[in-house]
């Protein structure tokens, strides 16, 4: 677990593999066995859900990449798969399942609206994207994405997990004791949600328009 | 079935003085309308529902509409005689009046039992502000409740009778009616790819073009 160049290279391991020998270390091990056993949240909010609902059935087979276990209950879930609109009103019910998941855990923004709002961002009772409030690991993008575009996002979501180091600025929440993980519940207010976004977790993103094109 | 006219006589014969009026649609689809008052709309429901040849059982739909006020300018011509004895000259005076708005709420009843309709029903309150009152027409068409609670909620016309007058979309401690012309939504707007019209207002706001770079002086 040191950041020193390792002592035998990757072409070396794999020799050394065919010959019956297996070397690895404790980080790897560690992120390869939570990696391949992200339990989700038995949660849906919109259309994207029936396509969650179609990745995990027989034809594309989540369980497949160890995601198969969906869980009812927040307590027991590693992944807030934040699939579908996500309406103010209900934006405050998703912070607080997100609040119940227990650490080591992930969120993936599955399609337009639960990324920025979608075709309903300019609607008076939509979240433009829930990553004004919890930190978001993987964006699928789609309208619906299609079932094959979430076991991609959930390889990609492995793929984070097991580079993750487990010591130093850049481990997992998890193991680290200088960060807060709770995300503040917004409240109902008069004309919006209060505060309308986590300022902790989301900030208006600047213009994108080069200065000589706007 | 009986023309919206033929209805409205029949409605009046048996409610005098009701005050009904036929709200012509000018498309093709010719659904004309009738407009109610909100003292007798309650019994008149009760006499579309239980009268034996129109036993309109079923409200399906139940929609408002929001009529802000509309400024008119009127145009009258008036002649004024020329003080040097020439011709009069004809000219045109503008006077400005503001019509006052108001919310309606829209009802489409159909007979399932007679296999007619549909007969469209419009309530309007008396403005948009203060008198917003309707007599609600759920203890007639218990169909009408949820929707009756959305026009609530998102019109603000405030149901007299109803059973559970509650917002249905919106949170309990929400202020606004969001589906009225004069609602301001709250200013959560970012950066948006291809805005146009009141989003690119909104966008310029938010992200203002950078100052023009002054030109080079010309030799």
């Amino acid at each position: 677990m040191s950041d020193a160049a390792p002592a035998i290279t990757q072409a070396e391991r794999d020799d050394l593999r065919r010959n019956g020998i297996l070397l690895t270390s404790l980080e790897e091990l560690y992120n390869w066995g939570r990696s391949h056993s992200v339990w989700p949240l038995n949660f849906g909010l919109a259309c994207c859900a029936i396509e969650m609902i179609a990745a995990s059935m027989a034809r594309y087979d989540i369980a497949r990449f160890g995601s198969e276990v969906f869980r009812p209950s927040p307590r027991q879930a590693d992944l807030l798969i934040v699939s579908g609109t996500v309406t103010k009103k209900m934006a405050p019910q998703v912070v607080r399942l997100w609040n119940q998941m227990p650490e080591p855990k992930y969120c993936i923004a599955m399609g337009a609206c639960a990324i920025s709002g979608g075709p309903f961002k300019q609607g008076y009772n939509v979240l433009k994207g829930i990553d004004r409030f919890i930190p978001v690991d993987i964006y699928i993008p789609g309208c619906p994405p299609r079932p094959e575009a979430l076991l991609h996002g959930l390889v990609q979501l492995q793929a984070k997990i097991s580079g993750q180091p487990l010591t130093g600025p850049d481990a997992p929440r998890h193991l680290r004791t200088d960060i807060e993980c709770d995300c503040p519940v917004p409240e109902f207010g008069a004309h919006d949600l209060e505060p309308p976004q986590n300022p902790a977790v989301w900030t208006p993103p600047p213009a994108v328009v080069r200065p000589d094109k706007a | 079935m009986d023309t919206v006219e033929q209805l409205r006589d029949r409605l009046l014969a048996r409610f005098p003085g009701a005050g009904i009026t036929v709200v012509a649609n000018p498309s093709p689809a010719a659904q004309h309308s009738l407009l109610l008052t909100a003292a007798t709309a309650r019994d008149l429901a009760l006499f579309l529902r239980d009268e034996p040849g129109l036993q309109f059982d079923q409200c399906s739909n139940v929609t408002g509409v929001d009529w802000p006020d509309k400024e008119i300018v009127d145009t009258t011509k008036v002649t004024l005689p020329d003080p040097a004895g020439g011709p009069p000259k004809v000219v045109e005076q503008k006077s400005k009046r503001v019509e006052p708005g108001c919310l309606e709420v829209v009802y489409h009843l159909y007979s399932i039992a007679l296999r007619h309709g549909p007969v469209i029903l419009r309530l309007r309150t008396a403005n948009r502000t203060d008198s917003v009152t309707l007599p609600s027409l759920t203890p007639v068409w218990r169909s009408c409740e949820f929707q009756e609670r959305e026009v609530f909620d998102l019109f603000g016309v405030v149901f007299a009778g109803h059973p559970d007058l509650r917002r249905i979309l919106m949170w309990d401690g929400y202020q606004d009616h969001p589906m009225r012309r004069d609602y301001v939504e709250p200013d959560s707007y970012e950066w948006e790819p291809t805005p146009h019209g009141e989003v690119l207002a909104k966008a310029r706001q938010h992200y203002p073009a950078p100052a023009a770079a002054p030109e080079a002086p010309k030799p």
